[in-house]
């Protein structure tokens, strides 16, 4: 076992790609001489060099759909867009080419591409730096939408993004990259198919997925304390859900609570809740609650901001009540 | 491709027939649509074959080409086949993106032609990504982007412009300027109605030419494409011209007037290089006679394929929505 940072996992899965695969190259906004926004790419331009790591103008749209280009003419290009706020500007690009035209050529072209951003809220960047819009990615056949909540798949899902044939985004949650836990030397890659299951436990059911994975975490030790053993369930992978692992500890625990930092409002945890509605409703002895950020532009103020997001006590307190309901 | 250009008889016969093709192609494309055998959105290339015709000159097989959602001239002079195109038109599993597509994307991965884009200027960052791609993998190719002079008021025109003069990369961009973007006249749209010199701006060469004289459209493609394989770097050319027909058949052109169009149509690229043919005695007899039955012989045999045709079985729906491998 290692300690390591989730930084580090994610540069550490950025080099060993460029190094073992030739077609591989890093391009985004600041990547290179200033080391990444959140410095996940700090030192990879002096050891690589400028055509590996690329920095690009601040031209969203341009350096997306070039990496799209790129893809279709043999190449396994990263892009970094420093936000997912940002990537709205490149929203065309995504949606109408990346994730089009492997079907609409009738499966002339693939877009073997990975685009990283870095999601959600917590440092205090108002609104415009800090959402939570991973669902809207999750929403488009033709992607697969990725968000590792942990430093083993920071380190490893790269490197099984970049064997996809397919566009691949993952999603970084900006208040994990400070993070640290353990790397195990026996693991070397990880599947990008399967929901996991983080925490095993008979009561309830809680769903969750990237930066709220630890407040999820922290929340089912608090029921532990009171003799309440929730079962953390980790959807990994946005796009294609994983529906079978989540409906199998449903089905063990037969209560459930979604925690998502996107809006309530057409939520992720709203497509979650309704597969489980479709799939396990049988299953259930309560119904489905979701903990999910309030409807409001992320504000800047710390109290305000922490006010909007799903916090281990509103989480504990929903499956309360969801026991309480229950008995 | 390259080389000298030989301003022959059979050269001028073969850019006339280029021409044909797609006029003669999409006349019958606007009969179907009649016929409601085609549907959806139908955009015709009718006064503007020069373009396609005069820069597909300048191309090799290794080249690529991002292509517009007016694209039926572009793909037929790129050498996608007739018939496939016109089974697409129908929405039938031979065409040759199984009917996925239909008349707005035209994809030929073997003719290295990376669609028909129906976003006015999503084509254009992809372009650069092709040129980038095959500059990283070693290849000596071009990338040719055509798109209208719509594309020039979208971000992305100038993104795309920006990032492959900076990096140089090998895009020949072809604005096809045919004055109007759907409804929108040029000089209500642009504060400077001089597209090519935008493109200056971005410290990239740039030419305007006459869209409608395929000579000169060739001319000036060649000189462009030969320049960016000594020196890697991107090149622009705004080709002017008019579109005589509808931008979509939808369209009952409330935005301009008839006398306008005809006065453009008298000076259209095929009468005008077909007039000059046979003004100056470069064809004989019947030549361009014979040239137009073979084309409405393609023509009629490309109907009778996509006729044959029927659409993809619908338990293919959901396949290649992801792909299983990168096909090679």
């Amino acid at each position: 076992m290692n300690e390591l940072s989730y930084r580090e996992a994610c540069r550490q899965a950025i080099r060993e790609a460029i190094l073992a695969d030739p077609r591989v190259f890093l391009m985004g906004e600041d990547v290179g001489c200033y080391g990444g926004c959140y410095a996940v790419t700090k030192g990879l331009l002096d050891e690589l060099g400028e055509e590996r790591i690329r920095d690009t103008p601040l031209s969203e749209s341009a350096f997306v759909g070039a990496g799209i280009g790129a893809a279709l003419a043999g190449m396994r290009p990263i892009v970094e867009i420093m936000t997912v706020n940002f990537s709205l500007l490149a929203l065309d690009q995504i949606v109408n080419n990346a994730a089009t035209l492997p079907h609409m050529s009738g499966g002339q072209f693939a877009v073997p591409l990975v685009i990283r951003m870095a999601t959600g809220a917590g440092r205090q960047l108002a609104a415009q730096h800090s959402h939570s819009l991973e669902n809207w990615y999750a929403h488009v056949p033709g992607l697969r939408v990725l968000a590792p909540a942990t430093v083993e798949d920071a380190r490893y899902m790269l490197a099984a993004a970049l064997a996809d044939p397919n566009p691949v985004l993952i999603f970084e949650h900006v208040m994990l990259y400070n993070a640290s836990g353990p790397l195990d030397d026996a693991v070397s890659a990880v599947d990008i198919e399967h929901a996991r299951v983080r925490r095993p436990g008979r009561d309830v059911t809680l769903v969750t997925y990237g930066g709220s994975l630890p407040k999820t975490l922290a929340a089912a030790e608090q029921l532990a304390a009171e003799g309440i053993d929730a079962e953390v369930v980790d959807l990994r992978v946005l796009r294609p859900l994983d529906m079978a692992t989540v409906a199998a500890a449903v089905a063990r625990t037969h209560r459930c609570v979604i925690v998502d930092e996107g809006w309530k409002s057409g939520s992720l945890a709203a497509e979650v809740s309704a597969r489980l509605t479709e799939d396990v409703f049988y299953e259930l002895d309560a119904p489905i609650v979701r903990v999910c950020s309030r409807e409001v532009p992320i504000p800047y103020a710390a109290p305000l901001e922490q006010a909007a997001l799903p916090q281990p006590a509103a989480i504990a307190a929903a499956a309360r009540a969801l026991l309480g309901t229950a008995r | 491709m390259g080389g000298k250009l030989h301003l022959d008889h059979d050269h001028l016969l073969h850019l006339l027939a280029g021409m044909l093709r797609i006029r003669l192609f999409e006349r019958k494309c606007a009969e179907l649509y009649q016929r409601e055998k085609i549907r959806g959105f139908l955009h015709l290339y009718d006064g503007e074959e020069a373009i396609a015709v005069g820069v597909m000159e300048a191309l090799g097989a290794d080249d690529a080409v991002v292509a517009t959602y007016r694209e039926h001239g572009q793909a037929l002079a790129r050498g996608l086949p007739m018939d496939r195109i016109m089974a697409e038109l129908y929405g039938h599993v031979e065409g040759l993106c199984r009917g996925r597509g239909g008349s707005m994307h035209l994809f030929d991965r073997t003719r290295r032609f990376f669609g028909g884009n129906a976003i006015v200027g999503g084509g254009l960052p992809l372009a650069v990504g092709t040129a980038l791609g095959d500059q990283l993998l070693g290849r000596a190719s071009v990338t040719v982007c055509f798109f209208g002079e719509g594309a020039v008021d979208e971000g992305e025109f100038h993104e795309s412009l920006n990032l492959a003069a900076l990096w140089r990369l090998p895009v020949l961009f072809v604005c096809e300027n045919n004055l109007y973007s759907m409804g929108m006249a040029l000089e209500r749209a642009e504060s400077n109605i001089d597209i090519h010199a935008r493109a200056a701006s971005y410290g990239m060469p740039s030419e305007v030419v006459d869209g409608m004289d395929v000579v000169a459209v060739e001319v000036a493609a060649r000189r462009a494409v030969d320049a960016m394989r000594v020196d890697g770097g991107p090149r622009f050319l705004e080709c002017r011209g008019y579109r005589f027909r509808a931008h979509s058949m939808f369209d009952a052109q409330l935005y301009r007037d008839k006398a306008e169009v005809e006065q453009w149509k008298a000076k259209g690229p095929i009468v005008r290089l077909r007039q000059w043919l046979e003004n100056s005695h470069v064809v004989v007899d019947d030549e361009i006679a014979r040239l137009e039955q073979a084309i409405e012989a393609e023509i009629e045999a490309a109907v009778a394929f996509a006729e044959a045709g029927a659409p993809e079985p619908i338990e293919d729906l959901e396949r290649f929505v992801t792909l299983d491998e990168v096909p090679e």
